[in-house]
């Protein structure tokens, strides 16, 4: 499993419902029901990882989270959880809108804009960054909305998002999470990972 | 076509209910006679039966020979020992519905009148037969569930018609439905859809040996239109790369009159006339062979009446509400009768209904039908679910003898 899924797991408090919103192959869902005891779901929105999840007996939905959140009733999981997926996503803010309304805590995690390296490749090359981390052309690219740390910070004081937890991650995922310095986090964290909840 | 009468010497296994069933119509149909098979070997617990549900025109013979036609059952491939619905696990249980005529009560049972003059016989109830129901259907299999002595079944399977009473059994009976997989179907019929069965219903009327449904009376059977709504409804069945794939425009040699009987093949001009006709007319004729005409009128206006929201001012979550059942929703990619738009309609009152449910759309070309034939994907996801789901029931925990 990933480092930023094992971290997600370490959120979830043990026999809760989750939402996993692009389950990929279910690794995390699989994880959460086998370890934890959770009633984890899935929505998925590459149907061969749909399929591939149902055949291994995990509960998951085709769909996406531009659409099909809405479906959802209010408070009806735990925590509902986003991988990844928010920078690729039509709607990022009405996302967030939904995800606190049908849960009571989103665990968000996304790869970081404002990344040294995307800044100096920038800086120095003037061109699109190209890293291990943003690595399609900026053509072909699926991340429709990149943000950094700060900026995702700046959504969640505007729309009354309370942070309880919050940490940067390195992508290979060896070292220890920057935790002390927002601003740190945002220079040097290549993933962010976040659980929000309600109000401030 | 062939005017042969079905054989009524073939011996159906039956469960009779004298008490009869009270339909959503209003009447009460006694006594009520279902036909069954069942395949694998109930638990102690009583806790791994399965039940399938047929389509339109299908039956309880869903993994042995059909003694009609002789032909193999028709989802062998996907029921038996070792397969995704493994009879080595699961005991299955495959009822002809309510209504069919293949032993169950429907149309063509008998049933006693009296004359004008005070003398009684017995006569088939033909176009009396009462209007039923897709949950009617599904009330005449709870009474043959119980009858096994089963509180809950472990999950209810079906594709089209057969999904539409998979979503009536979990949203009649939720307490009994553990897992429900409703495949290739709909929460209601379609414009469409009805459009097509009246075509069908139209057929059958049209075929000068109807007789207004008293046809037993003749000593016919009204073959023509029967054959004519069969190869129509086939069409539906199929997807147009399906068609094309397996016959384009191929034509072969015809030295049999292409009607009725009566009249002269009079569109085959050349001596030829392409595979696809030649294929449907092999369907249409086939079909006359083991399925009854009032049946017909009596399943397709069943399926046109279902409509999960009717109760609920349209909306189909609720009767899914405080649902327990884990469901696991399927279509395909080509089929255009049940398109993936009305499971995902599904999908959504299920979501809605904050149930527990699965959503695959089986990429396929081969339409609606797709569900009948091999598509791997389609196994697969039907394996897994339901194993999943078994783990979740706390079924097989310890090698129990029985299995």
């Amino acid at each position: 499993m990933r480092l930023d899924q094992r971290l997600i797991a370490k959120m979830i408090t043990p026999g809760t419902r989750v939402l996993d919103i692009g389950s990929g192959d279910g690794t995390l869902i699989d994880h959460l029901f086998r370890t934890r005891g959770c009633d984890a779901r899935g929505i998925e929105i590459d149907m061969g990882e749909v399929t591939r999840s149902v055949a291994h007996g995990l509960p998951v939905v085709h769909g996406d989270a531009d659409h099909d959140l809405a479906h959802y009733p209010d408070d009806s999981f735990d925590y509902i959880v986003l991988q990844r997926t928010l920078q690729a996503v039509e709607r990022p803010r009405e996302v967030l809108r939904q995800m606190l309304r049908i849960g009571r805590y989103a665990i968000v995690s996304f790869p970081n804009f404002g990344h040294w390296e995307m800044r100096l490749k920038l800086l120095l090359g003037g061109r699109m960054p190209n890293t291990a981390v943003w690595h399609t052309p900026w053509y072909a690219t699926p991340n429709i909305h990149p943000c950094t740390i700060r900026d995702f910070l700046a959504l969640c004081d505007e729309d009354g998002y309370r942070v309880h937890e919050w940490m940067a991650i390195d992508e290979e995922g060896d070292r220890a999470p920057w935790r002390r310095s927002i601003r740190l986090a945002n220079l040097f964290g290549e993933q962010a990972l976040f659980r929000l909840g309600k109000g401030r | 076509m062939d005017q042969t009468v079905i054989p009524s010497a073939v011996e159906h296994t039956r469960a009779v209910f004298p008490e009869g069933l009270a339909l959503d119509c209003g009447t009460v149909l006694a006594p009520v006679e279902i036909a069954y098979r069942t395949y694998g070997a109930l638990s102690p617990e009583r806790n791994n039966a399965i039940l399938i549900c047929h389509a339109l025109t299908g039956d309880q013979y869903v993994a042995e020979t059909q003694p009609v036609t002789g032909k193999p059952g028709w989802w062998g491939r996907m029921v038996g020992p070792g397969k995704p619905i493994d009879t080595d696990k699961f005991f299955v249980i495959c009822s002809n519905v309510l209504g069919g005529c293949m032993g169950s009560t429907g149309p063509r049972s008998l049933r006693t009148v009296t004359a004008g003059n005070g003398e009684s016989r017995e006569e088939p109830w033909g176009t009396d037969f009462p209007p039923i129901t897709i949950r009617d259907m599904v009330r005449a299999q709870r009474l043959l569930v119980k009858q096994f002595g089963i509180d809950r079944l472990f999950a209810v399977v079906g594709g089209s018609m057969g999904g539409m009473q998979v979503l009536e059994w979990a949203a009649t009976y939720p307490d009994m439905v553990f897992a429900a997989v409703p495949i290739a179907t709909a929460p209601f019929h379609s414009a469409q859809n009805i459009a097509f069965n009246e075509v069908s219903r139209q057929a059958i009327f049209a075929d000068p040996d109807w007789h207004g449904g008293r046809y037993w009376e003749t000593d016919a059977i009204p073959a023509r239109g029967l054959g004519v709504a069969r190869m129509m409804a086939h069409i539906t069945y199929l997807s147009e790369e399906a068609l094309t794939r397996k016959f384009g425009r191929r034509v072969r040699r015809c030295d049999e009159p292409t009607t009725g009987g009566n009249t002269p093949g009079a569109l085959s001009t050349f001596g030829e006339i392409f595979e696809v006709e030649s294929y449907l007319r092999h369907q249409g004729s086939s079909f006359v062979r083991r399925f009854d005409a009032n049946s017909y009128l009596t399943i397709t206006r069943a399926m046109d009446w279902m409509d999960l929201g009717m109760e609920h001012d349209g909306d189909c979550a609720g009767p899914f509400r405080e649902t327990r059942t884990r469901f696991c929703v399927i279509c395909f990619s080509s089929d255009w009768l049940f398109p993936t738009s009305q499971s995902r309609i599904i999908v959504q009152a299920l979501t809605r209904a904050a149930a527990n449910v699965s959503f695959v759309e089986i990429e396929s070309d081969k339409g609606h039908d797709a569900f009948l034939l091999d598509e791997p994907d389609f196994d697969r996801t039907i394996q897994g679910f339901l194993s999943g789901a078994a783990e979740h029931a706390g079924l097989f925990r310890q090698t129990s003898k029985g299995l």
